[in-house]
């Protein structure tokens, strides 16, 4: 791949210097944690030990009179939110269940679930008070996998949950919240006109979306309203929940993102923020709460555990026939796993006449699921492109044919009836098998493996505002909580609009109380959608510059036009007018009626899908089962790459994430329903030396609802990875897994015993 | 309980501070001398974010009591630029896109200006090992590797 992968723009598609850079290796950027407000207390939450129980009752008394103590609570100090589910911002949420989730009612579901917190004067001191709270509880039965969660007689976590559909006079409580489906032909016709079918079980794990940086936040509370600085992905969105979940109006809370260390979906919810909050009313102080790492893996995300079946039919010839997915995922404590995007997203790289997905939410004594990454969808594709594999072996095909065989194209409909515009499956197939990598020559005990993977993408809410100043720089403040990069690809297409120098352009995250409602840093919409509302902002500003041209010229606006950053007469005819750059027109703009900005406000529609292929080698110690990855490659439309520094990143990063999914991340319960393995001794990360570099093809298929063609990036790099080692460890050793995570135990096992699947 | 009165070196400066013997040299660093540039990810030295030096040796400031800092020079990612020229590896983490969030950057840095200083040519396997203590979720290390790589060949002058 070239350098750039496009000339056409002068900012778009350059590696440029990140607006953030210098302050994020020197240490100076604030974090979460790194807030200290004078007279601050410190905020700590005392958690369940029990997977599951009833709260008979909870004594705060000696720790309310523990010297330094300033404020205990409870659920009883928050307001009793009725079953519901009503709008949140544009998602449908049951605030019951936020509520319930910050701060357990009368019964504590999952271990680690908060019951009461404290704030105090020093750490130690709130440690000390967590002690003094007495908690009496009634420890019931749990259960912790879904499947057998489903299972009449199986300890119930709602009383008054029915599966969706049901009657609720007749029906009996359930932990299974819906069963979704969807269906697109008649599959029974197509399995019928297959000469082949496979169908095939996968399990995987809960895993934790692992950002290194813990929540954290710091609340200031007065009467006149909240101050909240805080780690997350959705500074509107946690605003408005913690209005909500406090009984509050929404305008007398201002949150300001801080930079926020890694998120992939898991700081999409709050947690401590609004416990912070009203430990800060009560006090009558700052508060600042940060978890513990154990607190972040007992009592945040994870993503789904899952169980999948997928059955595939094929002709001779490789063509697709038939389809069929189910699946049974983890929601936790609450309803709510992300049944739905698994669905949509299962069989879309491909081409299918007919297709049936349906799935299974289901509630388990476990942390309540936050989305990570493309949520629902690796666990499904793993089942998916592993049934691919194994056709395309029984068939004598080669893999890479069978899926450019049925591989989606534009005015392909996927099974929720979305209708593809143009899409780049296609040439990222053609792009692997051009590839050095796909016909390199393998070694003893080494297998290589190839897997797709595609994500939907989101558009929605954002704001931008573009604020020109007396020098013709330039402030841009947008809504979205930067997390790995997007101020960069912000600056970038403001400067490419503008005409003036990137370095010109200071992109800034800004509170809610500066701008716009701007949805969450999620579903990689933020380049997509926010990136339009920057655009716009900036056409905004040129056609207010253009005005005041035109009022300095004496010409009407439409006889000005805007070219390489200059106002200049649109024709021949409009006179002899020396063009006038952004900076003239704003030296002038207090003689030609004052400031000159712009501002979009939309909600973004015409998201366009990505789809990708990852291709890895392996070599696998039968001995040991320790599985070394020697070779990695990710291909993806991209779209258009804005900053491709930023999107090989989102490519690599997605990548690793999926091969620590793949081969060692799990979450382990005890037989009580205690997580074992809250830390990052025992659930173990891909470090440095577990990968090899992660070389990336990136293709440019532009999405066209977009001026710069943007798709969105970061989703799509997790879902093939786990199918991906799966196979290449499966094509090491002659085994195929159904099974992750593919640890050393069950490598050894499976070779010890010559088994075929595992 | 008293605290104790610790005196010690911070980037170059004699800094004194008060603290609880229960407290890490990461929580003094923290929350009393608030250089926040030292990260917490973990607690239990499994993460890295929280790299320093003592006396030239590579820490877990986590793992180390603040009273232990006592007569000895600490270095953290505050004192890595010198005035406002950003030291190389800096430069080259902030050229080469080696960090996507930001949260263990000061950490890496910490920890590979260490390594550069004792092995002026590490192989990529030899940064790989020296770093594996250094957790980064957002990047696959990719970027961070070829940024340490490429900044010990430029200090080197090849």
């Amino acid at each position: 791949m070239p350098d750039e992968v496009n000339t056409e723009f002068k900012w778009v598609g350059k590696r440029n210097p990140r607006p953030d850079g210098a302050d994020k290796v020197t240490g100076r950027a604030k974090y979460g944690a790194d807030l200290y407000l004078p007279g601050m207390l410190t905020g700590k939450i005392l958690r369940s030990p029990h997977a599951h129980a009833r709260i008979k009752s909870i004594d705060t008394s000696a720790a309310k009179a523990l010297a330094g103590v300033k404020a205990v609570v409870t659920s009883d100090d928050f307001p009793d939110i009725p079953f519901h589910t009503g709008p949140h911002g544009p998602m449908v949420s049951d605030f019951r269940d936020f509520s319930w989730n910050m701060m357990a009612f009368d019964k504590v579901l999952y271990d680690g679930h908060p019951v009461a917190a404290v704030a105090a004067t020093s750490e130690s001191i709130a440690r000390e008070a967590l002690k003094l709270i007495e908690v009496d509880y009634e420890v019931l039965p749990h259960v912790i996998d879904p499947v057998e969660a489903m299972q009449p007689g199986a300890p119930i976590l709602h009383d008054d949950q029915f599966t969706v559909g049901e009657d609720e006079s007749t029906a009996k409580p359930s932990n299974i919240f819906r069963i979704p489906r969807a269906e697109k032909g008649d599959v029974e016709k197509g399995f019928a006109a297959a000469d082949l079918v496979i169908e095939r079980e996968f399990t995987t794990k809960a895993v934790h979306q692992g950002y290194i940086e813990p929540h954290a936040c710091v609340a200031n509370a007065s009467d006149d309203g909240v101050e909240l600085f805080c780690s997350t992905q959705g500074h509107f969105v946690f605003r408005n929940a913690c209005a909500k979940l406090l009984g509050m109006e929404i305008s007398r809370i201002r949150v300001t993102a801080s930079e926020i260390g890694g998120g992939f979906g898991g700081k999409n919810n709050v947690y401590g923020e609004p416990v912070a909050i009203r430990l800060s009313q009560l006090a009558r102080r700052p508060v600042r709460i940060v978890m513990s790492r154990d607190e972040v893996f007992r009592a945040t995300g994870p993503t789904s555990g899952a169980h999948v079946r997928v059955k595939i039919g094929a002709k001779k010839d490789g063509t697709i026939t038939a389809a069929e997915g189910e699946m049974t995922y983890q929601a936790g404590a609450f309803k709510g796993a992300s049944v739905g995007a698994a669905m949509n997203c299962m069989f879309s790289p491909y081409d299918l006449e007919n297709v049936k997905v349906w799935g299974y939410d289901v509630c388990v004594n476990r942390p309540k699921v936050a989305a990570y990454r493309a949520p629902g969808v690796p666990m499904a594709a793993f089942g998916v492109e592993g049934v691919i594999n194994e056709l395309a072996g029984e068939l004598g095909i080669d893999k890479l044919e069978m899926r450019l065989k049925n591989a989606a194209k534009e005015g392909t409909q996927n099974v929720m009836g979305l209708k593809y515009g143009p899409i780049g499956f296609i040439d990222v197939l053609e792009a692997v098998k051009a590839h050095p990598h796909y016909s390199a020559p393998l070694g003893e005990n080494q297998g290589r493996g190839l897997a797709a993977g595609y994500w939907l993408h989101a558009g929605g809410m954002s704001c931008a505002s573009v604020n020109v100043s007396d020098d013709g720089t330039v402030t841009l403040i947008e809504g979205n909580p930067d997390i790995g990069g997007s101020r960069a690809s912000m600056a970038a297409m403001v400067a490419e609009e503008l005409g003036i120098e990137y370095e010109k352009v200071r992109p800034i995250v800004g509170d809610t109380s500066s701008v716009g409602f701007t949805f969450l840093t999620a579903g990689s919409r933020v380049t997509f959608a926010t990136g339009m509302a920057c655009v716009l902002a900036a056409r905004n500003a040129i056609q207010v510059a253009c005005e005041r041209a035109a009022q300095i010229w004496g010409v009407s606006e439409e006889e000005v036009v805007w070219e390489d950053g200059h106002a200049r007469p649109a024709g021949a005819n409009v006179g002899d007018h020396e063009p006038m750059s952004l900076a003239e027109i704003a030296a002038k703009a207090p003689m030609t009626g004052g400031p000159i900005a712009g501002h979009a406000e939309i909600n973004a529609t015409g998201q366009g899908p990505a789809t990708g292929a990852h291709l890895v080698d392996v070599e696998v110690d039968k001995a040991s089962g320790h599985v070394k990855v020697l070779r990695y490659t990710v291909f993806q439309d991209v779209g258009r790459a804005i900053s491709p520094d930023y999107v090989e990143g989102q490519l690599q990063g997605g990548a690793v994430q999926g091969i620590g999914w793949a081969l060692n991340e799990e979450y382990i319960y005890d037989d009580k329903g205690r997580l074992e393995n809250p830390g990052f001794l025992d659930y173990r990360v891909p470090v440095a030396s577990d990968v090899p570099m992660i070389d990336v093809c990136m293709i440019e298929v532009p999405n066209p609802n977009h001026p710069y063609g943007v798709r969105g990036v970061g989703e799509t790099p997790i879902v093939a990875p786990q199918a991906a080692v799966a196979n290449a460890v499966g094509d090491a050793v002659g085994v195929r897994f159904h099974n992750l995570p593919i640890s050393p135990p069950r490598i050894q096992k499976a070779v010890k015993d010559g088994a075929s699947e595992a | 309980m008293a605290k104790i009165h610790v005196t010690t070196n911070i980037n170059g400066d004699e800094t004194e501070f008060l603290c609880a013997t229960e407290q890490t040299l990461l929580d003094v660093l923290r929350d009393e001398l608030h250089l926040t540039g030292t990260k917490e990810g973990c607690g239990t030295g499994d993460c890295g974010a929280c790299s320093v030096t003592m006396d030239g040796r590579l820490v877990c400031s986590c793992l180390v009591l603040g009273v232990e800092a006592q007569g000895h020079k600490i270095e953290t990612i505050e004192g890595m630029a010198d005035g406002e020229a950003l030291h190389p590896l800096q430069r080259n983490f902030i050229d080469m896109a080696a960090l996507q969030c930001g949260i263990c950057t000061p950490g890496v840095l910490v920890a590979a200006k260490n390594l550069l200083e004792k092995n002026a040519d590490p192989t990529e396997t030899e940064v790989r090992f020296w770093l594996a203590g250094n957790l980064c979720r957002c990047t696959g290390y990719d970027k961070i590797i070829r940024a340490v790589m490429n900044t010990a060949a430029e200090m080197r002058g090849a």
